[in-house]
């Protein structure tokens, strides 16, 4: 949270033509998809099918320690890309235009206890449209905890470390439990409404499945190594939720990163939702292979302008955003994952503790139209 | 238990060891087209026939049913990254000993998949398939006195049929724009020196058009004939009309090529056809808002074109993609987001 807003400086037209040059880099991108890009997808999911299938095979003699740390290396690794590269990103429609109803949005579903279709919701639509917006984007703190300055402090915020570090461990069913809005929704009214015992049943049928496949029917069949392959496969969800949580906490918490008022989006524009993509979001930055396991979340900023563009070109597409932010003179927040996830919790901690009413407040579009 | 309730209990557990995905998924990996698999084909060969026609040798998956002479197959080809479907006549005779089957293309101008498939598929390349279907077929009684009346790529059902059944007495007249265009010229011309067809060649770039009353002096006993007519509307029309004429309509059974004609234009009439509602729409505002306008059920979203929550499929005509003008055509399986896209003249949309 800084206490001038980083974008006074640019007026209305000027957003507007940041709008239209944004549009220029999707439109590029977008009319040269093909063979190149469609070989990639199916490639990675075919890796990841082998990676997954020849671990658990390893996992079958987990009762050898070797075979052990194999298998959950493995395991572990597929879990990721299953998630990150290929399940966000396929759900997210980025292959729909490949018109191959097995990689679609419509059909995917992701080793997650989150239903893809509700995840869709709740992450494509209400987290994509409303970016960082205080009380429309429940990534913010996923309900729990306290991530801006602007947030109202409540003494629960005091035990928000702890919150986030449970969360991560078990990332998947957080996820799981936010998109329900568990929060707002088990209150008395509310758990009786037929449409969110539904969402719930189909979650409870999804968590029964996964618990079912990682924790009876895999160990089952290891025989002698039934509590060896338990652990590897608790293990591998452990690494992977660990992993996820920690790229996904990199994407909107480190310093740097603007929240929006509600009252800052009425009437946006196109420009100034592209702005508010690009203020409210933070890359990481690393290798290639970093940028894979991130499932090119690494690209955070680029993702969430362009969030239906094929993962393997947020890369190039960075470099032409980076330009603009440049041209423009805003902050491109991005750091090593470290230091990014450093920079994150420090924020957790920090407000866990009420602060003083910042003196300004973050972009107020009304102010800033009549400046300009 | 039975053996198939086993079965179908075994399958369950897999599914379990498997979740989220399915046992096929893995399977999928090592053989494609392994029976229960969704139907798929392998390219194994494309031989030349013309400078723009090719043949392809397919094996199919081992759920093909087999087809009859004449039925045409649908096929998915992935062109830049993109399925498309399209069908073809099979070309090769119903009982070819190795199990393959041929279709045989000509490239057209602009065509997106018979140019892929003529130019640059290559053999290994896995293909979708349907099941071979159509009725331009043969009748199970053998007519004594056959014709086979095609132009262009017309000939490539009726050469399935010629090459699955001898009949005592065939007479083809074919039309194409010079010799070197006539797709098979060899292997007809064999059956000639073999007396087993007579073939007349109507080489459109020199003789021009097929009249079609000139049927009398080509064929003389052309309304004796059982008459398979394929090839450009035209001369479908043509003859339908000759055959009527002359009242013997029953003896011709003709095929049709359903060429993809849509206009793509500004705005037009929107049917949302589950729903059994048609409204009129302009070529600005989004199908999303004009479904919910006309009271149907749309689902939705971020309406902006992000979130992917409103896609529907597209049954027939054509949308315009708001944001960046680009055209999708109606084809089997192709979803639009509607909150996105506007009718580029008459549409339908499966809501």
């Amino acid at each position: 949270m800084t206490a001038i807003d980083p974008t006074a400086h640019l007026t209305a037209e000027q957003i507007e033509e940041l709008g239209r040059e944004l549009d220029a880099i999707r439109d590029e991108v977008i009319a040269g998809r093909g063979e190149k890009d469609a070989a990639y997808i199916r490639k990675v999911i075919s890796a990841q099918r082998k990676l997954e299938l020849v671990s658990r095979g390893v996992l079958l003699f987990s009762i050898f320690p070797p075979a052990w740390l194999l298998g959950t290396a493995g395991l572990s690794v597929a879990k990721i890309m299953d998630n990150m590269e290929i399940g966000h990103n396929v759900l997210h429609g980025q292959w729909d235009w490949m018109r191959d109803p097995k990689i679609h949005s419509t059909t995917w579903e992701w080793d997650h206890v989150s239903p893809s279709e509700q995840w869709k919701h709740s992450h494509n639509e209400l987290h994509h449209t409303y970016t960082n917006v205080i009380g429309k984007d429940n990534d913010l703190g996923y309900g729990i905890m306290r991530v801006d300055e602007d947030q109202k402090w409540h003494p629960f915020h005091l035990g928000q470390p702890l919150w986030n570090f449970i969360n991560a461990c078990f990332f998947e069913y957080g996820i799981a439990a936010y998109d329900l809005e568990l929060g707002k929704n088990l209150h008395k009214r509310r758990r009786r409404n037929p449409e969110f015992r539904a969402r719930a049943k189909a979650v409870g049928r999804k968590i029964r499945k996964q618990v079912l496949k990682d924790y009876v029917i895999h160990p089952l069949l290891s025989g002698p190594s039934f509590l060896t392959t338990l652990a590897a496969t608790f293990t591998a969800n452990l690494v992977r939720n660990i992993w996820s949580h920690s790229v996904i906490m990199c994407g909107h918490f480190p310093e740097g990163v603007q929240v929006f008022e509600r009252q800052s989006i009425k009437g946006e524009t196109r420009g100034q939702w592209y702005l508010r993509q690009m203020m409210g979001s933070a890359n990481i930055s690393g290798s290639r292979a970093m940028h894979f396991m991130t499932g090119n979340l690494s690209h955070q900023i680029e993702h969430h302008l362009f969030p239906d563009l094929p993962s393997n070109r947020y890369a190039e597409v960075a470099v032409k955003v980076r330009a603009l932010f440049q041209k423009y003179e805003l902050q491109y927040v991005t750091g090593p994952l470290p230091k990014q996830v450093f920079s994150a919790w420090r924020k957790v901690f920090r407000l866990s503790l009420p602060n003083k009413k910042p003196k300004v407040k973050t972009p107020d579009r009304k102010q800033e139209l009549v400046a300009g | 238990m039975t053996s198939a309730a086993l079965r179908r209990r075994a399958w369950k557990l897999l599914e379990m060891v498997t979740t989220p995905l399915l046992p096929s998924d893995y399977l999928d990996l090592v053989s494609p087209l392994r029976a229960g698999a969704d139907l798929r084909g392998r390219i194994e060969a494309v031989h030349p026939e013309t400078s723009d026609a090719a043949t392809i040798v397919i094996k199919p998956g081992r759920g093909w049913r087999g087809h009859t002479a004449g039925q045409y197959v649908r096929i998915g080809v992935d062109v830049d990254g993109r399925r498309l479907w399209r069908a073809y006549s099979i070309t090769s005779p119903t009982n070819r000993r190795d199990g393959r089957v041929t279709i045989t293309v000509k490239a057209i101008p602009d065509g997106k998949v018979s140019n892929h498939l003529v130019r640059r598929a290559t053999p290994g390349t896995l293909i979708q398939l349907d099941q071979p279907t159509g009725d331009f077929v043969l009748p199970q009684a053998k007519p004594a006195k056959v014709l086979y009346l095609t132009a262009g790529s017309g000939i490539t059902p009726v050469m399935g049929m010629l090459r699955d059944i001898e009949f005592d007495d065939v007479v083809m007249v074919h039309c194409a724009p010079q010799p070197q265009d006539v797709i098979f010229r060899n292997e007809l011309h064999d059956l000639v020196a073999d007396k087993k067809l007579r073939l007349t060649e109507v080489h459109t770039d020199t003789d021009g058009m097929l009249d079609i009353a000139r049927l009398d002096e080509l064929v003389p006993d052309w309304a004796e004939r059982e008459t398979w007519a394929c090839g450009p509307a035209g001369l479908l029309d043509a003859a339908e009309e000759h055959w009527t004429e002359h009242g013997v309509q029953e003896r011709l059974h003709t095929e049709r090529f359903r060429p993809s004609i849509v206009v793509a234009g500004d705005g037009g009439e929107v049917t949302f056809s589950a729903t059994g509602k048609t409204v009129d729409a302009d070529g600005a505002t989004p199908l999303l808002d004009i479904g919910e306008e006309a009271g149907v059920l749309m689902p939705s979203g971020c309406r902006m074109g992000i979130c992917f929550g409103c896609v529907t499929p597209l049954k027939a005509g054509a949308v315009r993609d708001l944001r960046t003008g680009e055209i999708t055509e109606a084809e089997p399986g192709v979803l639009i987001q509607t909150c996105v896209s506007a009718a580029a003249g008459p549409c339908d949309i499966e809501r």
